[in-house]
């Protein structure tokens, strides 16, 4: 089920490209939508509606002066973006587009996606899991207290809701009987994951929630207690590698809802890659509204909401499902 | 309205030892973490420098450092003739601005024994009322971006702008209007006020109400916030904690009516707002019902306000009328001394307190029997409300810690002055 070395690359730097359009216009969404959550307008200077506005971003943070703090360990502080960016691209990789696409003329058959392993799902989440180190780097190297704070907190995260999430998803697997995207996917044709899953659809919420280090679960740079976590010393384009790993990170995991819950790429009239966009939109714009609405928990509370709610819920789910697969 | 339940004992707090104000670890683990949150940091509400030492994420140490907005207003003022003096006086307390004015001259006039005229009385609790709405609105807009609530901080902001509306258009400023003068106001209400007041009257209570809501029925808001920095009431009233913060420990004092009351409180009357818990989120509460009880003052002056002059008639202390100086030699030469050497105050020193947002914020003023005050000291509410910051924050949460230091509200300018 794989293409050719060369349509592969071809595929891969489509994607990518594709990605970070598609990020920088979220960014652009959800710069847009928080400010109508909050009785202001949001960018609307550059270009119409100000849809230029990541690119005079990139433009911003481009020009900024290479600096580095005094105090950090040099390398490991240059190494840390570069982590988190390169995995919350890679993890993306895996994503289902659709099936086979046709291109005219030329009559080329290709898949719509880059790979797909029959251990999908276990690479996108140590891919994920891989990404943190980024972060716990960035916050060590920075030799600052508040990054320190934000990278220890990074890690006392994942480790709390990596267990909820993957155990979550197990039903999922349980159900479509394989690790596969593709075949997960195609799995949902009748009836959505959502529906039979929806307990293991709400700790997978959470958990993807509290994965991406958003709000309510923001801790790891919570600006009110620990300035900006992690990434309080770092500047200009490390500083922006480091926000778009995050936000492609949180682009990943919708992406992983969409394929998991919610059918991925199937769906009547439209197109594969389309619909894909449609869901993780969908993702998205209810991960905003969640950021522009809600307080943030507080550390103790995060980790509460870990161990003694999430993973009883994941494993009574994963226990009913494993039962309900069995029996009926 | 969520009930909020008092607690069954209260957890007993204790001034700390040798300086209250400070917390120190109790061991010298070198695992301890000693952080610096200011005198630059997104939550310290303007700069305040905590010196924090941490266990984990668990406050074990806490220092405040003030002094770095230190203005020398205080000094200032005993180089200014009295009614020079007055446009100092809001920048303290910057967001209950109008509090401070009144605060002055009532001392100035307590000491040269004036009668202010019932309108003015009247016209200053509306504008203090106001201004204490505008400093609630702040209170509840930054707080809520300390537990990490964005949204509500443009809410609050687009409603004060209103409060800042009715201010622009009675005195001309949108903030530190200088509109109280010794003896009364600087003018008359302008035609209008009233109706756009109202207006504004009916937009806040629907405001107050959605973002009652909005903290009410979080339930990450009460999470974040219950229990947290419990204030027993023995302790607020050993420290000397005042206002809102020693409301929400359920004591009723409030200087509206306490003692009697001062100016047109006496005649409008107010219930002091408590709440039972004494922690963070009955801090909120307290200025929420604040906010509304506010509103029926306002409400209550806009339908019962005297009419007459909004000065007094003395002229060895209020500038005469401006078409008087064109006719009347005699108006012209107290106009003259007035403004050039300004009135004296007979010599002796006098207090008077009023309830500005914050709490009890009066002016001990001494006078040598000059134009000049010899020596003039703020009674602050939130130098007291720091120096209780670290008994508090004790063995909470570093984030626990924001949150406490948001509830009680303190603002640096009153603090250093």
């Amino acid at each position: 089920m794989v293409d050719g070395v060369l349509a592969t690359i071809i595929k891969s730097f489509v994607l990518v490209n594709v990605l970070m359009a598609f990020f920088a216009f979220m960014t652009w969404v959800e710069r847009k939508l928080i400010g109508r959550f909050q009785v202001r307008y949001g960018p609307n200077r550059v270009g119409p509606f100000g849809l230029l506005q990541p690119i005079a971003d990139l433009g911003k943070m481009l020009q900024k002066e290479n600096m580095v703090p005094e105090g950090a360990r040099v390398k490991l502080y240059m190494v840390a973006p570069l982590i988190a960016m390169t995995c919350a691209i890679g993890a993306f990789g895996l994503m289902p587009f659709g099936g086979v696409a046709t291109i005219p003329y030329f009559d080329y058959q290709f898949h719509l996606y880059i790979a797909d392993t029959s251990v999908s799902l276990l690479v996108v989440a140590a891919i994920g899991s891989l990404g943190f180190y980024g972060l716990m780097i960035g916050g060590w190297a920075s030799g600052s207290k508040y990054a320190l704070l934000g990278g220890m907190r990074a890690i006392a995260q994942l480790v709390s809701y990596e267990v909820a999430f993957t155990l979550a998803v197990i039903g999922v697997i349980i159900q479509a009987g394989s690790l596969s995207f593709v075949a997960i996917s195609d799995a949902q044709m009748p009836l959505w994951f959502i529906v039979p899953q929806f307990l293991g659809f709400l700790v997978f919420f959470v958990a993807a929630v509290a994965e991406s280090n958003r709000p309510p679960f923001d801790l790891v740079e919570a600006d009110g207690e620990v300035v900006a976590g992690y990434h309080t010393e770092y500047g200009g384009m490390r500083y922006a590698m480091f926000a778009a790993a995050e936000f492609i990170n949180a682009i990943t995991l919708s992406a992983l809802g969409a394929v998991l819950f919610l059918g991925g790429p199937n769906g009547p009239f439209l197109p594969g890659p389309l619909w894909m966009l449609i869901k993780i939109g969908a993702f998205l714009f209810v991960l905003i509204w969640i950021r522009a609405t809600l307080p943030r928990v507080r550390f103790d509370q995060l980790m509460k909401i870990g161990w003694k709610v999430l993973l009883p819920v994941a494993t009574l789910n994963l226990l009913l499902t494993a039962v309900a697969v069995v029996y009926l | 309205m969520a009930a909020t339940e008092a607690p069954k004992t209260w957890p007993t707090l204790e001034v700390l030892r040798p300086v209250p104000s400070e917390l120190h670890p109790a061991t010298d683990n070198p695992d301890l973490l000693e952080i610096n949150l200011g005198p630059n940091h997104p939550s310290t509400h303007g700069v305040l420098r905590l010196v924090t030492t941490l266990d984990g994420e668990i406050v074990v140490g806490l220092k405040c450092e003030i002094g770095y907005v230190h203005t020398g207003i205080e000094k200032n003022i005993e180089q200014k003739t009295y009614w020079k003096a007055i446009p100092y006086v809001p920048r303290m307390d910057y967001l209950s601005f109008f509090s401070g004015e009144t605060a002055f001259c009532m001392a100035v006039e307590k000491a040269l024994e004036l009668e202010v005229p019932r309108r003015a009385e009247w016209i200053r609790v509306l504008f203090q009322e106001l201004a204490r709405l505008h400093s609630h609105l702040i209170f509840l807009g930054t707080g809520s971006v300390d537990l990490g609530g964005i949204a509500l901080l443009f809410y609050c902001f687009r409603a004060r702008d209103e409060v800042l509306d009715l201010f622009e258009m009675a005195t001309g400023q949108r903030m530190h209007p200088r509109y109280c003068q010794v003896g009364g106001v600087a003018e008359d209400l302008p035609k209008g006020f009233e109706p756009k007041c109202r207006e504004m009257i009916a937009f806040m209570r629907d405001q107050v109400d959605q973002y009652d809501e909005l903290i009410a029925a979080n339930p990450i808001w009460s999470q974040r916030t219950k229990g947290i920095g419990v204030l027993p009431p023995d302790f607020a009233l050993q420290m000397g904690m005042t206002g809102p913060n020693l409301r929400a420990s359920g004591v009723p004092y409030d200087l509206r009516t306490a003692n009697g009351g001062y100016g047109a409180y006496r005649e409008i009357g107010y219930t002091p707002v408590t709440e039972q818990a004494g922690d963070t989120h009955a801090r909120f509460r307290v200025r929420i019902e604040e906010m509304r009880a506010s509103l029926d003052v306002i409400e209550k002056v806009l339908d019962g306000i005297p009419a007459g002059p909004v000065i007094a008639d003395d002229r060895k202390v209020v500038l005469p009328p401006r078409h008087e100086l064109h006719t009347s030699m005699e108006s012209l030469i107290h106009h003259f001394k007035l403004v050039t050497e300004g009135f004296t105050v007979p010599a002796g020193e006098v207090y008077a307190p009023i309830e500005s947002a914050r709490g009890e914020f009066g002016f001990h003023m001494v006078s040598d029997g000059g134009p000049k005050p010899w020596r003039v000291r703020l009674r602050s509410p939130s130098l007291v409300l720091l120096q209780s910051l670290a008994a508090l924050a004790q063995g909470a949460y570093l984030a626990d810690l924001i949150a406490i230091l948001a509830s009680i509200d303190p603002v640096l300018g009153d603090v250093d002055r």
